[in-house]
């Protein structure tokens, strides 16, 4: 069989599914991972109410509850489980057909442009998957919350993080957002094509930007609890 | 004239495909800073050679950075340290008297080890096959200026057409991954008017091909731009993406029996 034969027929056997290929797969974990950039966003943002006392994040909460006929929360949660399950199916098999592609390693392997958010991010993704388990089994369940009152998600809030051991949890997981956040909000915009020399620092800075301000302001919850600032 | 090297090489040896392979120890005794890395090579096989050893193979062939046949990765980088160098435009005036020097074939999944550091490209060779390419009608040449080519559009495509295919990419990529390389091809034939009849077919036909080759997948790491000896941009693998996606979308089956008219 000539080469270009031999072509022909390797992509006919592989097929030409769009989820199938390999650039599919990571466009799907892009445009997922979009969606969950802006629910970390729009989370943090909403978290802020807590600043502005009791009241304010119950009728925030009593809000998301009651939104659209008590729908609208469901359409959220819909879109988000389906996202979130996309991004680990895509992750999943990206990452084992990455490493059938590299079965032998280097003996001196050299890092020259690669960061260690980049080569970290399917460990941030695990430790981040744990975290939202865990995250709604305390605070959206109350199954592993101490004193969990539906009625008060305020009171939750606080009691959950006055536990030094779950404010270090959620401190530990936000810093794998920020490494998962800072590699993935620049490496979406690189998988959905979106590419173009001018805008190549605003890529970046925009993914710095957005990293520290969603980082920064989810960690000042569980400090602003423990330091007695919101009680 | 500054002073002669003497250098420890680790090499990987391996007989065949199917051996199990391993590191040797070899010395590389009085190198000439003005050597070429190919040349210090070729002075130890000579060693070798006289000893009734069997040298180490290893793949070359203009030693003037345009054929991309030299691959090795040298001290954990594909074609050693410098940047924008393949290994037979490194001299050994980039190393120091004493150096340790760990010398890996390329590692890939789709690069099979013919034998010590040669591996077999082909994969690539089949990747451009099939759809690397654009359709002419044969004969006298075009009038050079029968197409209008915007002069940035030209840059940009020749830029990306200083591709060498010699796998560096795929050897600095720690997932393996083709994409720079492929991307390379796309971009080279997708921005100019010869390359438009198949534009994309051409970007689903090579990233199937990619795929059924068993190359990774990319993760936005940057290595691979940083091993390029040509300097591709990692801006080509967003325009492959941004084609890829298109054709996806537009894509028509092939009709059986041909079309009407």
């Amino acid at each position: 069989m000539s080469v270009a034969e031999q072509s022909i027929a390797g992509a006919e056997a592989r097929g030409h599914g769009f989820l199938a290929s390999s650039v599919g797969r990571k466009v799907v974990m892009a445009a997922t991972g979009v969606i969950l950039f802006g629910f970390v966003t729009v989370h943090m943002l909403g978290n802020l109410t807590s600043y502005m006392g009791a009241s304010a994040m119950n009728h925030y909460a009593e809000f998301l509850h009651t939104m659209i006929h008590g729908m609208g929360i469901w359409a959220f949660r819909a879109v988000l489980l389906t996202a979130v399950g996309l991004h680990i199916w895509a992750a999943t098999t990206l990452t084992l057909d990455n490493m059938a592609a590299r079965p032998t390693g280097y003996r001196a392997q050299q890092n020259v442009a690669s960061t260690w958010a980049s080569r970290t991010m399917r460990w941030s993704g695990v430790i981040l998957a744990a975290f939202i388990i865990y995250h709604l089994l305390h605070l959206t369940t109350g199954t592993v919350h101490p004193a969990f009152d539906p009625a008060n998600p305020y009171a939750n809030f606080v009691n959950g993080f006055k536990v030094p051991a779950a404010s270090g949890f959620y401190i530990v997981a936000q810093l794998c957002l920020g490494l998962h956040m800072w590699h993935g909000v620049w490496s979406c915009t690189q998988s959905l094509g979106l590419a173009h020399p001018r805008y190549d620092r605003l890529r970046r800075n925009f993914a710095t930007g957005l990293t520290v301000l969603v980082v920064g302001v989810n960690i000042s919850y569980p400090i602003a609890v423990l330091t007695g600032f919101i009680h | 004239m500054s002073k002669d090297l003497n250098l420890t090489l680790h090499v990987w040896r391996q007989k065949n495909a199917k051996c199990d392979g391993k590191f040797v120890e070899y010395p590389a005794e009085n190198i000439s800073p003005d050597m070429s890395f190919l040349e210090m090579l070729d002075i130890v096989n000579e060693g070798l050679i006289r000893k009734g050893e069997e040298p180490i193979t290893f793949d070359h062939d203009c030693r003037e950075g345009i054929c991309g046949t030299c691959s090795m990765v040298i001290n954990g980088r594909p074609h050693g340290p410098r940047e924008r160098t393949t290994t037979c435009q490194l001299h050994m005036r980039s190393f120091k008297d004493g150096d340790s020097v760990t010398i890996e074939p390329w590692r890939a999944e789709a690069f099979p080890v013919i034998k010590d550091l040669m591996v077999d490209r082909g994969a690539l060779d089949r990747i451009i096959a099939a759809g690397g390419f654009i359709s002419v009608p044969t004969g006298s040449p075009q009038d050079a200026n029968a197409l209008p080519i915007p002069k940035e559009k030209a840059e940009l495509a020749m830029d990306a057409a200083a591709c060498i295919g010699c796998g560096a990419c795929v050897a600095a990529c720690p997932n393996a991954s083709a994409m720079l390389f492929l991307s390379a091809k796309v971009t080279h034939l997708g921005l100019l008017p010869q390359g438009q009849p198949e534009r994309y077919t051409r970007v689903r036909d090579m990233v199937a091909q990619m795929d059924a080759e068993q190359f990774g997948t990319c993760t936005n790491h940057g290595e691979c731009e940083a091993a390029c000896p040509k300097g591709i941009k990692m801006e080509n693998i967003a325009r492959m993406n941004r084609d890829f996606i298109k054709a996806s979308l537009t894509y028509r089956p092939a009709v059986v029996g041909g079309g009407a008219g």
